[in-house]
């Protein structure tokens, strides 16, 4: 953790801000633009960093987005943890509440209608490509195939057939985990 | 009240009750947090149809930014303006992000503990199966859609082929076929 003088710390808002209008699917698909700024073109922090604040992300509760926040606290402490977060929530949230209310007021026209009634199937199409892209590297590697495999579907069914919550799922995955599993 | 929740009868009371709800989806979220969603939003609070949720997904999905954060300014928007949006944002974002802050300071200690290691492995699969479970509750909605099962099943495998086997670029695939499936919608829908 550094501090980092104003203008840098502007600077670093700013491509924030810049990247968090193309991340259309989320700020994770920017994350090679982010890597290319904060550790190819200013030397900010090192590759070790970059990686460890994703995968921290990925590994705590909430949105995969925070990721964005720990880079911020690797590249200038507090105030880098701001820049990096209202950088990338700011500007994609005021668009998101123009459009929205936009449509809102549009829902009934055939253009609207048209619109999400086609996007529909695409949005099933992505939830199942992210479940197959997060599942892949645990069923590729032959260590951690079948024990991968077994939670995969364990989870699905126990999900399709409800009344059990995720959070037991995710605990029994982190135990099989811990115990060897996979 | 039908037994999938195609109807949506309830609202939230209060912005300390959408703060909650978001918070409470929030931490429950390992690996991603749009099936927890699903199973918050519309099978227990029951405050969203699948039909509305699929909906608001796929205009949050399009635009910039995380679909679950797009989601919340969307819900929160709708229910009470931008405090309800600021709300449903801070409860998904608030306490997760002093945890993960929380986990970086210790993080190097316990990287490379293989207990470790091996239980972050198993969440992972299981974020996996939750989200590939809430693509298949998803699907059923798409029974009654304007554009015929046959096309939504081709329009859905297309997607799912594009992204997770030849690894298109997100973008061109909702640019691509998504224009292709809104063009259909539209001529189906022709008054």
């Amino acid at each position: 953790m550094n501090s980092l003088p104003i203008a840098d710390l502007l600077a670093l808002a700013g491509h924030f801000m810049l990247l968090s209008l193309l991340a259309v699917g989320g700020a994770i698909t920017t994350a090679s633009d982010m890597h290319r700024y904060l550790v190819v073109e200013r030397g900010w922090i090192g590759d070790a960093d970059f990686t460890a604040s994703i995968a921290i992300a990925q590994a705590a509760p909430g949105p995969n987005v925070l990721f964005v926040a720990v880079l911020g606290w690797h590249v200038g402490g507090p105030l880098g943890l701001v820049a990096t977060m209202v950088g990338t929530l700011l500007p994609s949230t005021l668009l998101t509440l123009y459009a929205t209310r936009w449509a809102e007021q549009r829902r009934h026209t055939r253009g609207v209608r048209a619109f999400t009634a086609g996007m529909a199937p695409l949005t099933v199409g992505l939830l199942s490509a992210t479940g197959w892209v997060l599942a892949e590297p645990f069923l590729r590697a032959p260590e951690s195939r079948w024990g991968a495999l077994v939670l995969v579907v364990v989870t699905i069914a126990a999900m399709l057939r409800g009344g059990i919550g995720p959070l037991w799922l995710v605990g029994l995955g982190a135990l099989a985990g811990a115990l060897g599993g996979l | 009240m039908t037994a999938d929740g195609s109807d949506a009868p309830t609202t939230p009371r209060s912005l300390a009750e959408v703060f909650r709800s978001f918070n409470r989806l929030a931490l429950q979220g390992f690996g991603g947090v749009i099936a927890i969603a699903q199973i918050e939003l519309v099978e227990r609070r029951r405050w969203l149809s699948r039909e509305q949720f699929v909906e608001m997904l796929s205009i949050a999905q399009v635009l910039p930014g995380p679909n679950i954060v797009n989601l919340s300014l969307m819900l929160g928007d709708r229910w009470f303006g931008v405090r309800g949006a600021i709300a449903a944002l801070a409860g998904l974002i608030a306490v997760p992000l002093v945890i993960v802050m929380a986990l970086t300071l210790v993080y190097a200690r316990f990287a490379d503990v293989p207990q470790v290691a091996g239980a972050l492995r198993g969440m992972g699969a299981v974020a996996a199966g939750l989200v590939i479970a809430t693509a298949l509750k998803l699907a059923g909605t798409l029974k009654r859609s304007p554009l015929g099962r046959t096309a939504c099943a081709a329009i859905a495998v297309v997607t799912l082929l594009a992204i997770a086997w030849q690894r298109l670029p997100l973008v061109g695939v909702l640019g691509v076929v998504g224009s292709v499936a809104v063009a259909i919608a539209w001529a189906r829908l022709k008054p």
